[in-house]
């Protein structure tokens, strides 16, 4: 069993009445590395994506997490192995503050949260922590602030202390940048730098710029299947990926640029 | 806790906002123990039985974002279980004819809820519906409820075996009692571990599963709650008219409780309350009117002009107000 690779899938297909939108896709990826899968609208991305974080139950094929198949999980058992994922638009709970937001992933350790009877006076231990991680994305002044007041930027980046209260192996994020700023794109990817150290990341990302700054490793998708996977340099020199994904114009100018 | 332990603000806020809510709780207990020598008691009980109904069907509405519309199946079962003990056991005290009655529409909540807690929004609704209509039918058919004509004569008993309940101040006292568990029940869950999972299901479901919460299990346990509530609601509320009918059964009723719940706001703890209480004078005040016929199109009406202007709720308008001038 190949221990290196956290994440891996076998033959991953999932099928819609006929339509094939993810075909026989065979995905690696290794411990400790930012991974992405980039590719075109309609390439597949974000239905592999919701194939690997149980959104959606596969046609066919298997998906093993460090070796062990978990096919059949369901989305809430495997977030209790460490796979954690976002979601492309903000996942927060608006009505909550920043810190509760984060309280609420850090309570289910307890094994209290099925506790009707008991107050919720009984989670105030848990505020520290939650402080703490509200520190590492620099959200500590926007603690006791509502979510749906915060702008969006930040609201991804309390999505992120959502997450690392689960302390996650692997993180799952769905196109962590979009919709967003320069300045914000600039603060997201140096947060996920930051936090991916001693973690597996797989990205979808649409933002080439980011994908070159911050991956180890891009899969390139197109109608479905692996069209081509290797470093930035492998992947953006290679023809097919020029053709399908970017355009052959849209390279040169990448190239110029670089 | 410690003591040595620093107040943020927002602690501090919450610190004040509970102190401001147990003022206000001081205040309606100590109204609600003079009432009855206000008003009639039968009326106020009728209120407080259907206030910890819209209460109950709150809890599921405003704070797990589910939307029956099937609990008069809950409401009925616990005043008919209630009512065919009460009858066939004259030994049985109230207090235990109501926990039976209670613990039935557990029962039924449990295997409703599993039918139906996998299913979303519309469907969700029609589930309930459908399954509450079975037990409509039921209710006409089985030969112990008493048909189209219900169960008449329950005894109200003594409660605890000592303190006769045929007095309707002493009734009072014992529904106003029920009503205070009920509430404080609610009140508990909302503001409880569970209760912060379940404010996070409702604000976003797909992020709560994301987070390794098992959602369904969730949404069940809110549904038992608010069943068994609701069933506790219609169980007093037999004791009280010392009736069980096909009325409690009847999807009306269901339709009513939504009503009463959206009048007064939904997912506030006082929204029920005021709604409960504004709907059943409306009707009582009404039928004695000559415009005793046409109940129904008034309260259609208002209901019409609450969801258009003001959709919060009375309570969620008043609250929306005070935050606003009073920040």
């Amino acid at each position: 069993m190949t221990q290196e690779f956290i994440l891996e899938t076998r033959g991953l297909t999932k099928e819609f009445r006929g339509f094939t939108a993810v075909d026989d896709v065979n995905l690696q990826v290794r411990d400790g590395h930012i991974h992405a899968l980039i590719g075109p609208n309609g390439a597949g991305k974000t239905t592999v994506f919701n194939l690997l974080t149980k959104f959606l139950p596969p046609t066919r094929g298997e998906i093993l997490y460090r070796g062990k198949p978990i096919t059949s999980m369901k989305a809430n058992e495997i977030a209790r192995l460490g796979l954690v994922r976002s979601f492309q638009i903000s996942a927060v709970f608006a009505h909550m503050t920043a810190m509760e937001n984060v309280r609420v992933a850090l309570q289910r350790k307890l094994g209290t949260s099925f506790h009707f009877w008991k107050s919720e006076k009984s989670l105030d231990h848990l505020n520290d922590r939650a402080l703490e991680l509200l520190e590492e994305v620099g959200l500590r002044e926007y603690a006791d602030v509502l979510t749906v007041e915060m702008p969006y930027g930040r609201k991804r980046a309390l999505e992120v202390a959502t997450t690392l209260a689960l302390e996650p192996t692997l993180m799952l994020l769905d196109e962590p940048t979009q919709g967003m700023g320069a300045e914000d794109v600039d603060r997201i990817v140096e947060l996920i730098r930051r936090v991916s150290k001693g973690r597996t990341v797989l990205m979808v990302e649409h933002n080439l710029s980011v994908v070159s700054r911050l991956c180890d490793r891009i899969t390139v998708l197109a109608r479905g299947s692996v069209l081509a996977e290797g470093d930035y340099q492998e992947v953006s020199r290679n023809p097919l990926v020029r053709e399908a994904y970017m355009g052959s114009d849209a390279a040169e100018e990448e190239e110029a640029s670089a | 806790m410690s003591a040595t332990q620093t107040l943020t603000p927002a602690m501090q806020r919450q610190r004040n906002a509970r102190l401001r809510r147990n003022t206000l709780y001081l205040v309606l207990i100590a109204i609600a123990l003079v009432a009855p020598f206000v008003a009639y008691p039968v009326f106020l009980m009728k209120v407080l039985c259907f206030a910890l109904f819209a209460c109950a069907f709150n809890l599921l509405l405003g704070y797990a974002g589910l939307l029956s519309f099937g609990h008069a199946a809950f409401l009925a079962t616990g005043g008919y279980f209630t009512g065919i003990m009460l009858a066939s056991y004259p030994g049985l005290t109230p207090e235990l004819g109501i926990l039976i009655g209670t613990l039935a529409a557990v029962v039924l909540g449990t295997f409703f809820g599993v039918l139906a807690i996998r299913r979303q929004g519309i469907y969700f609704a029609m589930v309930t519906l459908a399954l509450a209509q079975l037990m409509f039918f039921f209710f006409i058919q089985a030969p112990f409820t008493g048909g189209e004509d219900g169960l008449h004569g329950v005894p109200r008993g003594e409660l605890f075996g000592l303190i006769s309940l045929s007095d309707n101040l002493s009734m009072y006292y014992f529904v106003l009692a029920v009503f205070v568990i009920g509430f404080a029940i609610i009140q508990r869950t909302v503001h409880s571990p569970y209760g912060q999972v379940l404010k996070a299901i409702r604000e976003n479901e797909p992020r709560a599963v994301s987070l390794g919460y098992n959602v369904d299990a969730y949404k069940l346990v809110a549904f038992v709650l608010s069943a068994g509530l609701a069933g506790l609601a219609g169980s007093t509320k037999t004791v009280v008219f010392q009736l069980a009918s096909l009325t409690d059964a009847h999807w009306h009723m269901s339709g009513e409780v939504i009503l009463m719940t959206l009048l007064g706001g939904v997912g506030t703890l006082f929204g029920p309350l005021v709604g409960a209480g504004l709907v059943v004078s409306l009707q009582t005040q009404l039928a004695q009117s000559p415009l005793g016929n046409w109940v129904s199109v008034i309260l259609g009406l208002i209901f019409v002009i609450c969801v258009l202007s003001f959709r919060s709720g009375i309570v969620g308008e008043v609250q929306k107000m005070v935050r606003k001038n009073f920040k």
